[in-house]
């Protein structure tokens, strides 16, 4: 059993230590390209959200590479991802790639359909090594975590233009390599210190920009079109809605760790505008932003696939919310397409409108 | 009082259920104007340019009833199936609504019976209580309005369209036609919202008819076929709606007597890309001549017109060539 599974950003790095860490052979996807895109556009449905597309190219690129069985999270709606583990292996059935699936649904009536999932997966393991790996995984998140909140950080700061870059791709690339706990910890001290390492100009007023939106969009850079790296570029510092660990705590361990921040309090934040779940993420769009505008950022950046359903609900509230507090917000939807100026010169535009507001709000401050 | 009903989204499978409900209650009940070009300006307006057309629509009744309702009943209706949902934007769409200005107060009740049905009756209470303290004459309107809402659904399922099982049961129209087996059969899927809605959909059902066809909707199928077929699939769908089309195109597949089959997808929609590819992928597999129409806001009859033609001369060669 050779086990695939889908991009999304840096989630690679936390899946692979976990699965290598029970002895599971995993293949991972080359990383997504225009040619994995290329593929999902053609096979997957038209209408379908750009990371169903993607998904479907990785598998295709990771069955190339050997892979015979695909590991997919399931959902039980209202957002589509609930049913893309279905309908992406009807279509690479068809397209005649045999693959295996193992879809770990969410326990709506028993647990032990999905404990015996997690039983095949992991090749009969203890459930005590089982634990541990899950536990060495979202070890793995939490630093790559802190990895990208560090270079969130440094690079609108940085001196030397692509030294922050650089530091990323190498802790990243540390952290993966860490196969055992020790090995871990080991990788996350000299990860912080490279971080810590880069050149900053601690006195260079930057503006502040929140991302909020659709958690795939979010967390992939090359779904996003490296949004998170050209506003660092344009001297914006930015910090994100989700996180993979948060997600991890909020939805797998249900809150159990302490001291995050959760999706209840987004959701408390979000009730004068919406005042029920959405399905998706779109109830915690819209308690982020307001999170954002009341910790003083500067402006707030939603990004969302194309025909994303609970995204769009957010997005018709998001101007109420917006009229409250005065935060600039900006809408930018992701498809196929893959024209980087178009993107470009909007971020330009924002981070230009971001800065003269702040400099017009200072100077009346004085 | 007058409480206003757009004439939208759910009203197509609804509408009996609360126009007794309220009227029972001895409130007014107003619709809002049929669907037409106005009404869908003002929703493009109003709307985000991302959502669907009959939110879009949606939007349109709303403001249309500004102005000619004391009150807009706007539930939030958030699960009519247990551990079904319908559409995520249907969840927030009493928040979408209050962002637009000068309305009238909404009547917003969560109608949610994810859990168990046992919800729809508190919903039910919630609502009365805004015109009677009375529980009994509540009661009493939910049974009556209930009882017309199965009669509805009963027409339905015998082959009438909507409107046609309302003017029956508003004794509107004497008892015409129901169609006859001589012609050809044509299964017509979508969301009800916009296989019914005359504008939206260009006025499809009587198009067809126009050009000899006989249509069938999932709504002509009942509850408990419906969900046997959709069993069928690897995993349930938890759209109710995405559902009940899914589980009447496995019925219609295997029905004898089918010549084709056209699915109506809004531009744009979420379950219908998933459903539609679902329903797509299954009609090749067994021969079905399949058309998927994409409907937005443009509103070019021609091309609509053009591909309905050809699909059904496509049709018609294939059931002589079949025949000979």
């Amino acid at each position: 059993m050779r086990v695939t599974f889908p991009h999304m950003g840096n989630l690679f790095i936390t899946v692979k230590g976990m699965l290598q860490y029970l002895g599971v052979d995993v293949v991972v996807p080359p990383p997504s390209s225009k040619r994995t895109l290329t593929i999902g556009a053609k096979y997957g449905p038209e209408f379908a959200c750009l990371p169903l597309k993607l998904n479907l190219g990785n598998f295709i690129e990771a069955s190339e590479k050997g892979a015979d069985t695909i590991v997919m999270a399931g959902g039980c709606g209202p957002c589509r991802f609930g049913y893309y583990a279905q309908i992406e292996h009807a279509i690479l059935k068809d397209l005649g790639y045999d693959m295996k699936l193992i879809v770990l649904e969410p326990p709506q009536k028993h647990l032990s359909k999905l404990l015996a999932k997690i039983k095949e997966l992991s090749g009969n393991s203890s459930w005590w090594h089982i634990f541990q790996s899950i536990r060495f995984g979202y070890q793995k998140a939490q630093a790559v975590d802190e990895v990208e909140m560090a270079a969130f950080r440094s690079r609108p700061r940085e001196l030397t233009p692509g030294s922050t870059e650089k530091a990323y791709t190498k802790s990243l690339e540390m952290l993966d390599r860490a196969d055992s706990q020790i090995a871990l910890a080991a990788a996350k001290r000299n990860a912080d210190e490279l971080m810590s390492a880069v050149a900053v100009d601690n006195k260079k007023t930057v503006v502040k920009v929140g991302l909020i939106g659709e958690i795939y969009t979010l967390l992939d850079p090359f779904s996003n079109q490296y949004l998170e790296r050209t506003l660092g570029r344009l001297g914006a510092e930015v910090d994100r809605s989700i996180y993979l660990s948060e997600w991890v705590n909020d939805h797998i361990f249900m809150g159990m760790v302490k001291g995050v921040r959760t999706r209840k309090e987004a959701c408390e934040a979000a009730h004068p505008y919406l005042r029920h779940f959405v399905g998706g993420h779109g109830q915690e769009s819209v308690g982020s932003a307001v999170n954002f505008a009341r910790a003083g950022y500067d402006g707030i950046i939603q990004v969302f696939p194309f025909t994303c359903m609970p995204e769009i609900v957010a997005e018709s509230i998001l101007p109420e919310m917006k009229a409250d507090y005065g935060t600039p917000v900006m809408t930018m939807i992701m498809d196929e397409h893959t024209g980087e100026a178009g993107t470009l010169t909007r971020l330009e535009a924002f981070v230009d409108l971001l800065t003269r507001k702040k400099e017009v709000k200072e100077a009346l401050c004085k | 009082m007058k409480i206003g009903i757009p004439r939208s989204l759910l009203y197509y499978y609804y509408y009996p259920l609360w126009r007794v409900f309220f009227e029972e209650l001895g409130a007014k009940v107003v619709l809002s104007s049929h669907s037409a070009k106005g009404i869908l300006a003002a929703g493009l307006k109003n709307a985000v340019d991302e959502v669907c057309l009959p939110v879009k629509m949606f939007y349109g009744h709303v403001l249309d009833l500004a102005g000619k309702a004391d009150m807009i009943f706007l539930p939030r209706i958030v699960s009519i199936e247990k551990r079904e949902y319908i559409c995520p934007k249907f969840l927030g769409l009493p928040d979408m609504i209050r962002c637009l200005k000068n309305l009238p107060p909404l009547i917003e009740v969560d109608i949610n019976l994810y859990k168990n049905n046992r919800d729809f009756y508190i919903a039910i209470k919630n609502i009365g209580c805004i015109f009677t303290k009375n529980h009994l004459d509540i009661w009493r309107a939910c049974l009556k309005a209930l009882q017309v809402q199965k009669k509805y659904f009963k027409l339905m399922q015998m082959g009438l369209m909507p409107s046609e099982a309302l003017a029956l049961i508003e004794g509107r129209v004497e008892d015409k036609f129901l169609p006859d087996g001589e012609k050809l059969n044509i299964v017509l899927l979508g969301h009800p919202y916009n296989i019914y809605d005359p504008y939206i959909s260009m006025d499809i059902i009587n198009r067809l008819r126009s050009m000899g066809a006989v249509v069938a909707t999932a709504e002509h199928v009942s509850e408990k076929i419906v969900r046997n077929y959709a069993a069928r699939l690897p995993k349930k769908l938890f759209w109710t709606l995405g559902n009940r089309m899914v589980g009447a195109a496995f019925h219609y597949l295997e029905q004898p007597g089918i010549s084709g089959m056209v699915h109506v997808a809004a531009f744009g929609c979420g379950p219908d890309s998933m459903t539609g590819g679902i329903i797509e992928r299954y009609a090749h597999g067994s021969g079905m001549p399949f058309l998927n129409l994409t409907l937005d806001e443009h509103t070019g009859e021609a091309g609509v017109m053009t591909r309905l033609e050809a699909f059904l001369d496509m049709v018609r060669w294939r059931k002589a060539a079949c025949g000979t």
